[in-house]
């Protein structure tokens, strides 16, 4: 009886609205002169929408591979257009991921931004829910309106809060990603016109000839590649992370860049299936030249926020790689690597921002012997680092073993250059690590420095406890995942070539 | 239908307005200048009448006036509805400008009426010559309002400009049609439909063709007739570039439907053509020429060129589909393109015009407020979602998309990326530069708050643009039948 009540609930809608509206109302109430009320709002907000999308995790059923929670109204009837939401074991764990991710972005912002605080806190929690909405969304369209309207936020996130090069950050930021999603739209409009819908399901059914097949994975690929983002439309992400302020590139690592590897499985793979068979090899060897070239990139920098910018790219590149292998284990392994990245380099990011709050610079050379003046937080930032370059143990750990374990069997070599990463990853993470935390006190800005607050250790602490506990048993995330993820891979492997020759 | 009593009906909301414009002109003969409030008033009023007339006599069915030369349909009486709108924001907007400077006299609301008037005729004109006596009511009119101030320069200049071109262009659409007269003998939108219909193409009648398409090109102000929009949009006084830039719009709009689709629809696959290659060289040369503009007026009367290519981009498909989402991006450009230039009137001041880019700069620390409804205009603009503008956008791109113009449809997307760019600038500017100057806002109450829903309304209609979407369609495919 109470699970029936509690099924009768419109979850999904609750999850993106909730922040939407919590974000405006710490808007209009919230103020520079209200700093502390409008701090409280933002956490209250961001807290309770968090609340609202745990039910999805206990309510799911783990041996339905198809879409549940679904809720469907009629929207824009004069093109067909629906508020379909739905999700399924990819989406799931990436919902309750965004709206973590909030809390804890609201939480580091706390006495960190003075600046329009209320827009700031507003910015995040808008900007979660239109997240969400893009991960729950099954109508063309409505995923087109949020994948695009999360641009405004971010836009102002990053140049209004950013750092000295923000303008030109944000502005390449925009463009980049405007350029991708533009062409995504030409391709729903195709898709729209041949089946007179914008439905998910009508276009995963579509049999499509091999050359609109491939025009439909390249718009696709523009917009998702961008976002992802892959080796050799990536070079907006460095620049974006580098120049957003703390949460800015927490929200950007651990979700934005998800929602262009969600999007292949959504979009590109089932409605184009057999141009991604096509494309796999082109996809592969990119994913790979992310995961090692983007790793050399990473060992040479002098920026700590762009060391972890290269890294997010180069684990990124392991999602892209487990996806085109199409396989149940390279897929599953590809999904928990996105989630066990959500966790990893929002961390990341959140270390340098601890430093960055004191220091005011994120030059690895203005710092060494951190650990000596700040002995708890160097505990945590090794763990990060050990966890970033995959240490057993760690969560880190889980989703690259599972991708390589995969790609070794898939193809000695492709299995081979992936495994790199362990050797890569561990190299500039943990030198970074060594230049600012071990040896001596460098300069007196280090030695003034003093250890966390009751704050940054609950933040840390969380995503700590997070990071082993997937590492330990990340079954949770494998488990709601496995039905879908067979679905998945049926679909793929039935070819929508229309049949000829009758 | 020979009833003239009938006739006179179906013509009431026209007869309104112009007898109570002419009342107004009289009225302020006696009117003491503090009292000119009267004659505001007056002037809503008198839009709020036409509005309800038109409302009233509002039928389904389509309505003859005049021996066919007036039509009365549902499309007329929407798009009247919309102007009645869109002049009535105008009023609120312009009023405390014209009251800075001087001209806050009765003429204006006169001239605006009679224009309104002339709009109003064109869009029921159903015979070439009551098109073209609509068109020329609402061109003098533009031009004695850009003259307005007469002290100003610029203004002069501006309207020579306007004078000399709008006449030129008036010239080439009464030649076109004299053609298409000489060629099926007839005047009436329909008989010349019928004419074309059973007589072989001749070379007599497409020169017609492209002479009328001239005209409309350059009452839309799209390339290569777009040279008057830049300088008369920036010479004018704001209220007269607010005026010019977006009611006529839609008049220019009902014309060409009269004139291309009602009129010369046999005649579809050249018109057509012409108007791909408008659309497509508007759209590049609006937005690259928009970028390194300083002028925010310059850079919005660029922005317009590249709006009117996305309107012709609906319109070349030539069917219903096409037509309804070239109506539902017009309807949607004027909206967002009057509270564009409203954030400009309510900036400026006496003594300050606002109308450098650089003077947005900082808004968000000045009035965060007025920022943000600045913002949602911007993005609306540019065509980014949740807010109207991306639907337009999307309207005319699936319909151009559906008449199988791939490669266009590919090249007015990447040019959409270069428009962000200009628009973004403006959010940037507002955003994350220190504000230059200080002084607060000085504009009335009445036009903060109607300001403020009409930018909501922006960002409401994005939410939910099934209403404006429907409304479009359903008036036009009505009238096309």
């Amino acid at each position: 009886m109470m699970q029936a009540d509690l099924t009768s609930i419109s979850w999904l809608s609750l999850a993106i609205w909730l922040p939407i509206l919590s974000g405006v109302l710490v808007l209009l109430l919230g103020g520079d002169q209200k700093a502390t009320l409008t701090r409280w709002l933002a956490l209250a907000g961001s807290l309770v929408s968090f609340l609202v999308t745990v039910p999805l995790y206990t309510l799911f059923d783990v041996q339905d591979g198809f879409f549940q929670f679904e809720e469907l109204f009629p929207w824009i009837p004069a093109f067909n257009i629906h508020y379909h939401l739905g999700i399924d074991g990819f989406s799931m764990p990436l919902v309750l991921l965004t709206s973590f991710t909030t809390v804890i972005v609201v939480l580091a912002a706390w006495e960190v931004i003075t600046k329009h605080v209320a827009q700031y806190m507003a910015a995040f929690l808008i900007m979660s829910g239109i997240m969400i909405g893009v991960f729950t969304a099954l109508d063309a369209m409505l995923y087109y309106v949020f994948w695009e309207a999360m641009l405004i936020p971010m836009f102002l996130v990053i140049g209004v809060w950013g750092g000295p090069n923000r303008v030109y950050a944000t502005v390449k930021f925009f463009l980049y990603t405007l350029l991708g999603s533009l062409l995504m739209l030409v391709a729903f409009i195709y898709l729209y016109h041949q089946t007179g819908s914008f439905e998910l399901a009508d276009y995963y059914l579509l049999p499509l000839s091999m050359k609109a097949q491939i025009y439909i994975f390249i718009a696709f690929f523009m917009a998702f590649a961008v976002k992802i983002p892959m080796w050799p439309v990536h070079t907006w992400l460095p620049d974006a992370h580098v120049e957003a302020p703390t949460g800015g590139s927490v929200v950007l690592a651990a979700i934005a860049l998800k929602l262009g590897g969600y999007s292949f499985l959504r979009f590109a793979m089932p409605i184009a299936p057999d141009a991604s068979h096509y494309f796999s090899t082109a996809m592969i060897v990119l994913s790979l030249i992310a995961v090692v070239y983007i790793a050399l990139v990473a060992l040479v920098q002098t920026d700590m926020k762009k060391l972890i910018a290269y890294s997010s790219i180069s684990h990124m590149g392991f999602v892209t790689l487990g996806f085109f292998m199409f396989g149940q284990l390279a897929l599953e392994g590809a999904v928990v690597q996105m989630i066990s990245h959500g966790f990893i380099s929002s961390a990341m990011f959140l270390s340098v921002g601890v430093l960055y709050d004191r220091v005011h610079s994120r030059e690895i050379s203005a710092y060494g012997g951190v650990a000596n003046k700040m002995p708890v937080f160097a505990g945590f930032a090794v763990l990060f680092a050990m966890a970033n370059s995959g240490l057993p143990g760690t969560s880190g750990f889980v989703g690259e073993f599972m991708v390589i374990l995969a790609a070794v069997k898939f193809n000695f070599w492709v299995g081979f250059f992936a495994a790199t990463t362990l050797i890569f990853g561990a190299a500039y993470t943990l030198w970074m690590t060594k230049r600012v935390f071990f040896g001596d006190v460098a300069n007196h800005h280090v030695a003034e420095l003093t250890d966390l607050n009751k704050r940054e250790f609950l933040i840390l602490g969380i995503l700590a406890i997070l990071v082993i506990g997937f590492g330990v048993y990340p079954q949770p995330i494998t488990e709601v995942m496995q039905a879908t993820t067979g679905e998945f891979l049926k679909h793929m492997a039935i070819s929508k070539l229309p049949v000829t020759g009758y | 239908m020979d009833n003239m009593q009938f006739d006179l009906l179906t013509l009431l909301p026209e007869l309104v307005l112009l007898g109570m414009a002419m009342f107004i002109l009289l009225l302020d003969l006696f009117i003491l200048p503090q009292n000119r409030s009267i004659i505001y008033g007056l002037s809503q009023f008198t839009l709020f009448a036409a509005a309800f007339f038109t409302f009233k006599t509002h039928t389904p069915a389509v309505g003859f006036a005049f021996s066919h030369m007036f039509i009365d349909d549902t499309l007329s009486d929407v798009i009247k509805m919309m102007m009645y709108l869109g002049t009535s924001l105008i009023f609120v907007y312009s009023r405390k400008y014209l009251q800075d400077r001087n001209l806050y006299r009765g003429e204006f609301y006169a001239m605006v009426l009679f224009g309104l008037l002339g709009m109003m005729i064109m869009v029921s004109g159903h015979n070439l010559l009551t098109i073209y006596i609509g068109l020329e009511l609402l061109s003098l009119c533009l031009y004695s309002l850009v003259a307005f101030d007469r002290d100003n320069p610029r203004a002069s200049e501006a309207a020579m400009k306007y004078f000399v071109l709008g006449a030129l262009a008036s010239g080439m659409l009464l030649y076109g049609m004299s053609m298409i007269y000489g060629m099926t003998g007839s005047l009436d939108v329909s008989a010349i439909a019928n004419s074309i219909m059973q007589q072989d193409k001749s070379p007599v009648l497409i020169m017609g063709l492209v002479f009328l398409v001239s005209g409309i090109a350059f009452k839309f102000g799209a390339v290569p007739f777009q040279m008057w929009v830049p300088d008369v949009y920036q010479g004018s006084p704001t209220p007269m570039t607010l005026l010019i830039g977006s009611v006529p719009k839609l008049a220019a709009f009902a014309m060409t439907v009269r004139l291309l689709v009602q009129g010369l629809h046999p005649l579809a696959q050249d018109w057509q053509d012409m108007l791909m290659l408008m659309a497509i060289l508007s759209i590049i040369i609006g937005n690259f020429s928009a970028i390194v503009q300083t002028n925010l007026k310059r850079m919005l009367a660029y922005s317009t060129i590249s709006h009117v290519g996305f309107i012709m981009f609906g319109m070349m498909s030539a069917n219903a589909n096409g037509f309804a989402s070239s109506f539902f991006y017009i309807s949607t450009y004027v909206l967002t393109s009057i509270a564009g230039f409203g954030i400009i009137l309510l900036l400026s001041r006496q003594g300050f015009e606002a109308e450098e880019i650089d003077d947005l700069k900082g808004l968000n620390q000045r009035h965060p407020w007025f920022a943000f409804m600045m913002l949602i205009i911007m993005f609306s603009m540019a065509g980014i979602p949740p807010t109207i503008g991306f639907y337009a956008k999307f309207t005319v791109l699936q319909a151009a998309w559906q008449a199988g113009f791939t490669w266009q449809v590919v090249l007015a997307v990447l040019m959409a990326v270069i428009g962000a760019f200009y628009y973004l600038n403006i959010v940037r500017k507002m955003y994350f530069d220190a504000p230059v100057d200080h002084a607060p806002l000085t504009a009335p109450v009445d036009m903060r708050f109607v300001l403020s829903v009409h930018s909501l309304a922006l960002l409401g209609l994005g939410l939910f643009p099934e209403i404006l979407l429907s409304v479009c369609g359903r008036s036009l495919l009505m009238s096309l039948q």
